[in-house]
């Protein structure tokens, strides 16, 4: 089982709710994942407005924790807040800390996350920090109080897969304990699968899914890939050789000449 | 008095947040308001005076990856 913050979840897939091509997909979509945890997000609601209640009521009628955001942050105090505002709102602890640094690559502003990180945990939030592969700002969001960390693989929405493997193991070897996430950059089930052979414990995607031709039959998809490489990396797989070993053993084989 | 309501300037005749939102037709148990950066929460929406040129964010859930 995967335990996050002290709640355990069967399902390994986290999934994001935005990008759909509606509702109901996306309901669909959720469902067909099987997972246990979808991400949110806040906006200004427009006066008379009644889009976030009408989202609000598909969430619940799901039944699975939510994780909301601080995506479009780019500053401590913006994060703070918007996690604050994300607790009144989803009456949740849980909050996937995103402070943007960089406009096109949407890389995380590591010293801003490792600040809003600290003052979060310290008035009592689960932080879900999206970080970089960076062993030492892995090691100070730990110091930070940060129970999880979610890397990620690749640039959000660019669906590249792993681009750092090497990263991703080293993370894997130095935080034993922590509960480690993917998060950002995959892009095909494929990719989920390897992410989770390196050892991960989850995988969190939202366009991989809700931008396929077929959103549903994608969330399916995924939830397979990611348990099949939990499944390998339990269960210890091969290392690449050079050359050639053969499977069928070759003592007793009759001689015909 | 005038606000920036959401980012855009407001003339409201409101004198707490809670009336505010009922002028403005903002109502439902998913919303989330701060006031001049600092949130308010739900239950101190009536307690909570305004003075003119206050910065009100009002909040509601979306879609989010």
């Amino acid at each position: 089982m995967l335990s996050l913050y002290g709640t355990e979840f069967a399902s390994r897939l986290l999934l994001g709710t935005a990008r759909y091509p509606s509702p109901a997909v996306l309901a669909d979509a959720v469902r067909a994942s099987r997972t246990g945890i979808v991400t949110v997000s806040l906006r200004r609601e427009t006066a008379g407005g009644r889009s976030g209640g009408a989202f609000f009521e598909l969430i619940r009628e799901l039944g699975v924790s939510v994780l909301p955001n601080t995506a479009g942050c780019h500053s401590v105090s913006e994060a703070v807040l918007t996690a604050k505002m994300a607790r009144e709102v989803f009456r949740t602890d849980w909050i996937k800390l995103e402070v943007i640094g960089h406009h096109d690559t949407l890389q995380p502003d590591v010293f801003a996350l490792v600040e809003a990180a600290r003052i979060l945990s310290g008035e009592g939030f689960h932080v879900f920090p999206y970080t970089t592969d960076d062993l030492v700002v892995a090691e100070r969001l730990v110091d930070a109080g940060c129970r999880v960390l979610m890397p990620w693989c690749a640039p959000i929405g660019s669906a590249m897969g792993a681009v750092n493997p090497h990263g991703l193991r080293a993370m894997r070897a130095n935080f034993p304990e922590v509960p480690l996430i993917v998060d950002a950059g995959i892009g095909r089930p494929s990719h989920a699968a390897t992410v989770m052979e390196l050892g991960f414990d989850a995988v969190l995607l939202n366009t991989a899914v809700a931008a396929a031709a077929d959103p549903v039959f994608m969330a399916r998809a995924f939830a397979l890939a990611v348990e099949a490489g939990r499944h390998a990396f339990r269960a210890g797989m091969l290392e690449p050789r050079d050359m050639a070993v053969p499977s069928t053993p070759i003592i007793g084989k009759a001689v015909f000449q | 008095m005038r606000f920036i309501v959401n980012g855009e300037e407001q003339e409201v005749a409101a004198t707490t947040l809670k009336e505010l939102l009922s002028l403005l037709d903002y109502e439902g148990e998913w919303l989330a308001t701060a006031l001049n950066g600092e949130l308010v929460h739900r239950r101190d929406r009536a307690g909570c005076a305004l003075v003119e040129g206050d910065r009100i964010e009002i909040l509601s859930p979306m879609q989010g990856g």
